[in-house]
């Protein structure tokens, strides 16, 4: 199969933009009548839905960013009442609280049509096994790409994340042909195969890899394909998004922006004017249909570039870029979005410990390995070395809870930590991808 | 007989894992003309716990607080112990059948006899159990 939804996808480029223009109007209109939230936003910017007159006057919208989520926990900026809401998911936000994100069914059925048409363009299909090695759950990588790789008829291996030689087993025995993990995670399993005497390349089916949730470069990627002998394609989405949203096709030059879903724009971080394709920026996007949790010019961080030329897969639809950096300090540890402003608020709450912290992340193996430097406060230092460890692993525990992701904790010597006058640089980042 | 007077002040300094902590700790005591009796090191992942007898613990307090280190006092006991085998048996016997809990221990051997130094979690029970048993708790005058 060449296109899961041709009429879509091929779809003439000046028929594209009348349809996003059109569900754009569409999308304000409802939102100046039913969101509060984003009703005050317009109106702070002064902005009515009738001056969106074309696609171009998007640019007049006021911007949203990832603690308009938090500041509105959990759900006080969904525009879907409960009675419509049929999944949440969860994600880790700035600080404390999480980012909850709510699905109507239309909601579900777009993020999987999304992925059904992104994983037919890189060629899965019928016939296919796709290992999903993603965290299935709270997080959305397991469960978006298993409805998206179900709905086009694949089979489905739900592994989820973890127990690697198990994930190596099966991936022989059900004769797997397609993963969708992170790169880090399937660098992982290549090694711990190698030491299983497995050859990827030799001793499986494996011929394809759905890769994302975090950066990663050509580096990396020719890495995978050379050595596991198979093709790497990204993926990328966040769960404000719905979750993995948008695939690479067979041509591996970017992952095709669905325009009828989502409507992307490059700026440029500074002055905040729109670039052109090939020009490096900040990605926006906004989600044309998504209805429980609208998202509108999203600053979502990430910096790439776009190309707006008809794909030589007879795609219509923009590509972007594979991420090549944040924005922001946001580290992406294993796939899971940490930012360093999580662990200071989690800090706070721990009165045996001071605020200061350093974060240094490697690359252990193939995978993350985080820890987290705090110092021991004077009152809460005993002399017994159990009394230090319970204190250790306290701040580890809640550190976890609060990351959803494992760190290692160093407890130091008061004062020993850097200050810092203005912008603090608390993360050493020592990982080469 | 008082058991304040066997109460001996350890200091115990926390230490991070890395070359010249102990260095710096050692160097502190030096220029306050502190001597150290006895000392042992616990370590745990990342980080330790410097343990030391001295002869001025509130002045060895005081400058390594001023350096920035993390010093508590901890009370333990020095035992007088036979330099011939069986000498820690003997110690180490009364403790048990008291039912006393050995938290740690460090030792050395002095020119008349080895000394056994204990943090338990009952000190006046173990100093009592102790003298019963025939043994010698060391007075901590002659450390401080």
């Amino acid at each position: 199969m060449k296109c899961w939804d041709p009429r879509v996808e091929e779809m003439p480029r000046d028929e594209l933009r009348t349809m996003q223009y059109r569900l754009l109007k569409t999308l304000v209109y409802r939102l100046y009548s039913f969101s509060p939230f984003y009703h005050d936003r317009m109106r702070e910017e002064k902005v009515h839905p009738d001056d969106i007159r074309t696609l171009e006057d998007i640019r007049k919208l006021p911007f949203m960013v990832k603690s308009d989520l938090r500041d509105n926990y959990p759900d006080k900026i969904f525009v879907a009442g409960q009675d419509d809401l049929v999944r949440y998911h969860v994600s880790s936000g700035t600080t404390g609280k999480p980012t909850v994100v709510g699905y109507t069914r239309n909601d579900l059925d777009n993020w999987t049509a999304s992925l059904a048409r992104g994983l037919v363009s890189c060629g899965l299909g019928r016939g296919d096994v796709l290992q999903v090695s993603y965290g299935y759950g709270l997080f959305t990588g397991g469960l978006g790409l298993h409805y998206g790789a179900e709905r086009i008829g694949a089979t489905v291996l739900p592994t989820s994340v973890g127990n690697t030689e198990r994930q190596i087993e099966l991936m022989q025995d059900l004769h797997t042909t397609a993963i969708a993990c992170t790169p880090s995670y399937l660098l992982h399993i290549g090694e711990v195969a190698e030491k299983m005497g497995v050859s990827i390349r030799d001793d499986t089916s494996l011929r394809m890899g759905i890769l994302g949730a975090e950066p990663w470069s050509d580096t990396m990627k020719g890495r995978i394909e050379n050595w596991l002998g198979i093709k790497a394609y990204d993926i990328y989405g966040t769960s404000e998004l719905s979750g993995p949203m948008f695939c690479e096709c067979t041509e591996q030059a970017g992952f095709h922006v669905w325009g009828d879903l989502a409507y992307v724009e490059i700026l440029d971080p500074k002055t905040g004017e729109q670039l052109g394709p090939g020009e490096q920026g900040e990605m926006v996007i906004t989600m044309l249909q998504k209805e429980a949790l609208p998202m509108i010019r999203f600053r979502i961080g990430d910096i790439t570039s776009f190309d707006d030329a008809v794909c030589t897969c007879g795609r219509s639809h923009p590509r972007v870029r594979r991420i090549s950096g944040r924005v922001d300090d946001m580290l992406i540890i294993r796939g899971i979005n940490v930012f360093p402003s999580q662990i200071e608020y989690t800090l706070l709450t721990i009165p045996e410990v001071g605020q200061h912290f350093m974060i240094e992340v490697d690359r252990k193996g193939a995978l993350d390995d985080m820890l987290v430097k705090v110092e021991v406060k004077k009152e809460a230092f005993s002399d017994k070395i159990t009394d230090l460890m319970a204190i250790r692993n306290n701040v580890e525990h809640r550190l976890r809870n609060a990351l959803n992701v494992a760190v290692n904790v160093e407890l130091v010597e008061p004062g020993s930590l850097p200050r810092f006058e203005g912008k603090a640089k608390r993360v050493i980042d020592r990982r080469k991808i | 007989m008082d058991p304040k007077n066997y109460i001996i002040k350890q200091i115990s300094v926390f230490s991070e894992n890395k070359p010249g902590r102990l260095a710096a700790i050692a160097r502190a005591l030096q220029v306050e003309k502190i001597n150290i009796l006895a000392f042992s090191i616990a370590e745990a992942n990342g980080f330790g716990v410097v343990r030391a007898l001295v002869d001025k613990p509130q002045k060895a307090f005081e400058k390594l607080s001023i350096l920035g280190f993390n010093v508590a006092f901890t009370d333990v006991i020095a035992v007088k112990m036979k330099d011939e085998p069986g000498g820690l048996y003997e110690i180490a016997r009364i403790m048990g059948e008291g039912m006393i809990n050995i938290e740690y221990s460090y030792a050395y051997s002095g020119k008349d006899a080895a000394v056994l130094i204990l943090r338990v979690d009952n000190v006046d029970a173990a100093i009592a159990a102790i003298r019963k048993g025939g043994g010698t708790v060391l007075e901590s005058s002659l450390f401080q």
